[in-house]
Order: C-alpha cells, then sequence, then structure tokens
C-alpha cells in the first residue's frame, strides 16, 4: 500500500521531467478533452437527471408537513445536488467511465509495447501519453458537472412538478432562496481535486501493466475502485477543509 | 558498429544475462539466436536501453551509451530504429501518421517534406497507396512493413528487429527478411534481429550470435554455423530442422488431399474444382487477414 503510493508519487515526478513541446503537448490535450468530454456526456446527463428527479421525489415524502413550506422541497434539491450529488456521483461515474478507458488504453499500449515504441524514439512515453490526459480531465470535469448540476435541478423540477408534489413556482421560489455562490466554487474545486485523482490514479495503474490481456483487465479494475475511493476520501478531506 | 561488454542482467534472482559480450557489424544483419526465454529480446532492450543492464556497457561507433549523459544518450536514440516482435504499431493512428510520428517528433521537417518522407517509406517497403488504412485493418506481415518504414523513416543508423518474422508463414517471413537485409546494405546501417528461426539463419545471417542461458555459446558466419561442434547450438539446430522437415511433410500432405479432392471433385461433376483459396474465402468470410501459405501466393508482394 505504502510502497504503491510510493510509486504512484514517483510517476507524477515522470510526468514532468524531459517534457515534449508545448505545441505537441498542446494538441494532444485537444484530442483527450474531446474524447473525454464527448463520450461522458451522455451517461453523465443520464445519471444526473435521474438523481435529481429521485432526490426531489424522496425530500417530498420526507417534508409531508403542513408546517413546511412546499418550496423548501426545490430548496434540498439544490443544496444536495450541488454541494455534493452533481460533483461527487458525477465523478464516481467518470471514475469508471473515463478511469477505466485510460488505464485500459494504457494497459494496452504498455503490453502491445507501444509504449517501448516511443522510449526507443526518446520520448518521455508518461509525460507524452498521460499529461495530456491529466490537464484535458481537469479542463473537462468541471464542465461535465456543471451540466450535472443544471440537469439535477431540471431533473427535480420535472418529478416535482410532474408528479404534483408541487408547482413549478413552488420549485423556483425554492431553487432560489439562501442561494450561495460559493457552494458552486466548493463544488468546481472538487471537481478539479477529483479529476486530478481519477486520470492520475487510473494513468498510473494502465502505464505500470505488464503481462498480457488478463493483466489490462486487472488494471482496468484497480483504476476504478482505487480512483472511486480516492474519490471518497477526497470528497471528506475537501469538506472538511473547505466548508 | 556496436559492441557490448560484458552485460549482465537479472530480474530479482533470476539471472537472464550472463556476462554477453559481443561486435555487431555495420552494413551487415546481424543476428540473435536462440531458444525461447534464453534473454534475446532483454538483450536487444539492454542495447537500446529500454532495460538498464546491471553491468556492463553499449557503445554505438566509438560513443559510450549505457550509463551515459542523458542528452548523448537522446542523441544516439534519435538515430535507432526499433521493428517490435508485435509490430507496436500506435493503434489510435492511421498507417501513414504512424510513419510519420518520429519525423514529427524528432525532426524539424515541414509538412511537406514529411509527407514525401513518408511515401518514399512506405515505397520502399512495399505498401504504397496503404496509407489510410488503421493498424486494425492490415495483415500481421503488413503491420511489420509498416514497423520497418517507422523505424526507417527518421534515416535511422541502427535498426533492431525483435523476431521479425514470428507469426508469419514462411513466405511472408522469408520476404521480410529479405526486405530488412536489403535495407540494411543499401543504407550500410547496423542492423540486429533477434531470432530463433533457421531460415533466417541461413537466408540472411552475416554473423551469428548464439545464445544459450543467457550466456553467448557460439559466434560465426552462416557458413560456419553447420560444422560447430558445440552441443547446445547442434541439439538447437537439429530441433529447428526437425520442425521444418515436418512442417515439410504436412504441407505435402496437405498438397496431395486437395489434388485428391480436385480430381473426385471433376469426376462427378466434369467442372473444374475451385481452387484452394476461393473454398477457403467463402468457407470463412470472417477471416480477415488470411496469413496461410495457401492465402499468400494468391497476393502479391505488395499485400503481404
Ligand atoms: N521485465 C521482466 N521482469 C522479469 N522477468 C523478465 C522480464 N523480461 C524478461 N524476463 C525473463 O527473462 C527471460 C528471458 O526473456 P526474453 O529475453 O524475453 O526471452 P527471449 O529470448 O525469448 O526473447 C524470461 O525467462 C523472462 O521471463
Ligand atoms: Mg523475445
Amino acid at each position: 500500500m505504502l510502497q504503491s503510493f510510493g510509486k504512484y508519487l514517483l510517476f507524477m515526478q515522470s510526468l514532468f521531467t524531459r517534457k515534449e513541446s508545448a505545441k505537441i503537448l498542446f494538441g494532444r490535450t485537444l484530442d483527450e478533452a474531446i474524447l473525454i468530454g464527448i463520450n461522458s456526456i451522455l451517461i453523465v446527463a443520464i445519471v444526473s437527471t435521474f438523481i435529481g428527479a429521485v432526490t426531489c421525489v424522496q425530500v417530498a415524502y420526507n417534508l409531508d408537513n403542513a408546517f413546511i413550506p412546499r418550496s423548501t422541497i426545490g430548496f434540498m434539491v439544490r443544496e444536495m445536488t450541488i454541494l455534493e450529488l452533481a460533483p461527487t456521483i458525477t465523478s464516481i461515474v467518470l471514475a469508471g467511465k473515463v478511469g477505466s478507458s485510460i488505464a485500459g488504453g494504457l494497459g494496452t499500449m504498455q503490453i502491445t509495447e507501444q509504449v517501448d515504441a516511443l522510449e526507443v524514439m526518446g520520448i518521455n512515453s508518461a509525460s507524452y501519453l498521460v499529461l495530456p490526459k491529466v490537464v484535458a480531465a481537469i479542463l473537462v470535469f468541471p464542465m461535465l458537472v456543471i451540466l450535472a448540476m443544471f440537469l439535477s435541478i431540471l431533473g427535480g423540477y420535472l418529478a416535482g412538478t410532474l408528479s404534483g408534489e408541487l408547482t413549478p413556482q413552488e420549485y423556483i421560489t425554492g431553487i432560489r432562496d439562501q442561494f450561495i455562490p460559493y457552494n458552486i466554487t466548493f463544488a468546481l474545486i472538487k471537481s478539479v481535486v477529483f479529476a486530478f485523482l481519477i486520470s492520475t490514479i487510473s494513468s498510473f495503474r494502465g502505464y505500470n501493466t505488464s503481462g498480457g490481456a488478463l493483466e489490462v483487465g486487472a488494471a482496468s479494475t484497480a483504476a476504478v475502485t482505487n480512483s472511486v475511493i480516492a474519490i471518497l476520501i477526497g470528497d471528506f478531506v475537501l469538506a472538511y477543509i473547505l466548508l | 558498429m556496436i559492441e557490448i561488454h560484458n552485460i549482465h542482467k537479472a530480474f530479482g534472482d533470476k539471472k537472464v544475462l550472463d556476462g554477453v559480450s559481443g561486435v555487431f557489424e555495420t552494413g551487415k544483419t546481424n543476428l540473435l539466436l536462440g531458444a525461447s526465454g534464453t534473454g534475446k529480446s532483454v538483450l536487444l532492450k539492454c542495447i537500446v536501453g529500454l532495460i538498464k543492464p546491471d553491468l556492463g556497457s553499449v557503445t554505438f561507433d566509438g560513443t559510450y551509451f549505457t550509463n551515459n549523459k542523458l542528452d548523448i544518450r537522446q542523441e544516439i536514440r534519435r538515430k535507432i530504429g526499433m521493428l517490435f516482435q508485435g509490430s507496436a504499431l500506435f493503434d489510435s493512428m492511421t498507417v501513414e501518421e504512424n510513419v510519420g510520428f518520429p519525423l514529427r517528433m524528432l525532426t524539424e521537417m515541414s509538412k511537406e517534406e514529411r509527407r514525401e518522407r513518408v511515401d518514399f517509406c512506405l515505397r520502399r517497403v512495399g505498401l504504397e497507396g496503404a496509407n489510410k488504412k488503421m493498424p486494425s485493418e492490415i495483415s500481421g506481415g503488413m503491420k511489420k512493413r509498416v514497423g520497418i518504414a517507422r523505424a526507417i523513416a527518421p534515416n535511422c543508423t541502427y535498426l533492431f528487429c525483435d523476431e521479425p518474422n514470428s507469426g508469419l508463414d514462411p513466405q511472408t517471413a522469408l520476404k521480410i527478411d529479405e526486405l530488412i537485409k536489403e535495407i540494411t546494405e543499401e543504407y550500410n546501417i547496423t542492423t540486429i534481429i533477434v531470432t530463433h528461426d533457421m531460415n533466417s539463419v541461413i537466408e540472411i545471417g552475416d554473423k551469428i550470435m548464439f545464445l544459450y542461458e543467457g550466456k553467448k555459446l557460439w559466434e560465426g558466419t552462416r557458413d560456419e554455423i553447420m560444422d560447430t561442434d558445440i552441443k547446445e547450438l547442434n541439439d538447437f539446430i537439429f530441433a529447428n530442422r526437425l520442425m521444418r522437415d515436418a512442417k515439410k511433410v504436412e504441407e505435402e500432405e496437405r498438397e496431395e488431399e486437395r489434388e485428391e479432392e480436385e480430381r473426385r471433385h471433376e469426376a462427378e461433376n466434369h467442372t473444374p474444382a475451385p481452387s484452394q483459396e476461393t473454398v477457403q474465402t467463402q468457407n470463412e468470410p470472417q477471416l480477415k487477414n488470411p496469413e496461410g501459405p495457401a492465402a499468400t501466393t494468391q497476393t502479391d508482394n505488395h499485400q503481404v
């Protein structure tokens, strides 16, 4: 465990030694960002819409009390999704989607000697392959989280109003009630930290694959489980420090 | 000329290379011969610097490589081309992007110059027109050719090939071997080929180094290899021959069966029987790149 962590730190260091030219890394980052972004939009949209809807229905069920104004439901949906559900659940979903694809891709490159081919050419394969993925994830994750926030609030709106739990006016009043802009900042900080954790942990697992197809599968699995645990620990630490 | 001196390498307690020394000459195809698992690939990786030897040194044309300063090693690496056992083409790139990749990364060439060089290299390995194909769409033999084109694209001075004909049928293997030899002589580069195939030895082995359990047991030319009295080498040659003979017998049997069948067909419906190739493609449409000898006889040079 401790040994893995040490190796992980050394791996992080290797990303920043003898880098390729900025132009080449920029182009690669753009490619990776498009790959991560486009491939994740649909799953993030589906998950966050339903999370919002479920949150709304459950809050409504718990607040079935004449003394509490119905707009509180909208307020609760906003607080829960923006602070916790949108950034964290989205990141866990992305750990599965992006993390496994990063680890699988790098693992395959490693066992088919594509990484060696880069090294023979005198290219620092770690920085050439991994750095753009990390930067791309850090750029794209906040955008996906903003999308997730928006869609989960929309999901809550649809579920709440279509089921007749509250009127559109009540929901919107609740959404606007005591809004704290810092919560959005906090959520975006979380998404950046999670992006870093997922992309570096998954790259580390994939890059250090050796053996055959079986090991690539194992690396993907390890990438996802390790990333999810890191996200949950990170979530706790950030809440403790920043709230 | 590449000189290696007293190379040692162990993984854990497992000794893989045990003091290998030798000289690989310029303009010649130098073979590293040995059975599977004797450390040929590890030695090759030690020479190009993918693995750090525990002890020993590698010198490229007089320049010390192994533990030299990074920029000197990088300088030498830029002159190294390598063909990997599984070709190791970048599978997210087309054939032409693969060949152009080292040019884009390592040289200051303009787009136009790069395109010309890529076309030239692809033509040289007999693959003109395959520019836009993806690695997943081409056969094993074609992949090796692309691998060679990528290796020679930046005008390499040293060429390393790890089992260039593994996974290929004997005919395609021979063509790849010949291509490597031609390129070596044409551009006067120092070529080291790892192989366990006696066919390669006979066809292209200018200079052969025989490895056995991490040690160099024998060194010489292909004319000398048959008269050696080293037991391990003789066993190796004998095993190879047996395999080749067995293959030949099998092929002859298959040929006979085919003729038999054709005769039967003809007798039955008085029409010429379909050739084996067409039968094969009809029956196995899912087989995209048949590499068998039957399939390659019908294709020309360029598609092997
Ligand atoms: N990275 C590695 N870690 C541990 N053992 C290795 C490694 N690479 C090769 N070996 C071992 O070294 C021995 C020689 O391997 P190799 O050079 O690939 O053989 P070959 O002569 O078939 O190319 C094998 O027993 C292999 O298991
Ligand atoms: Mg090998």
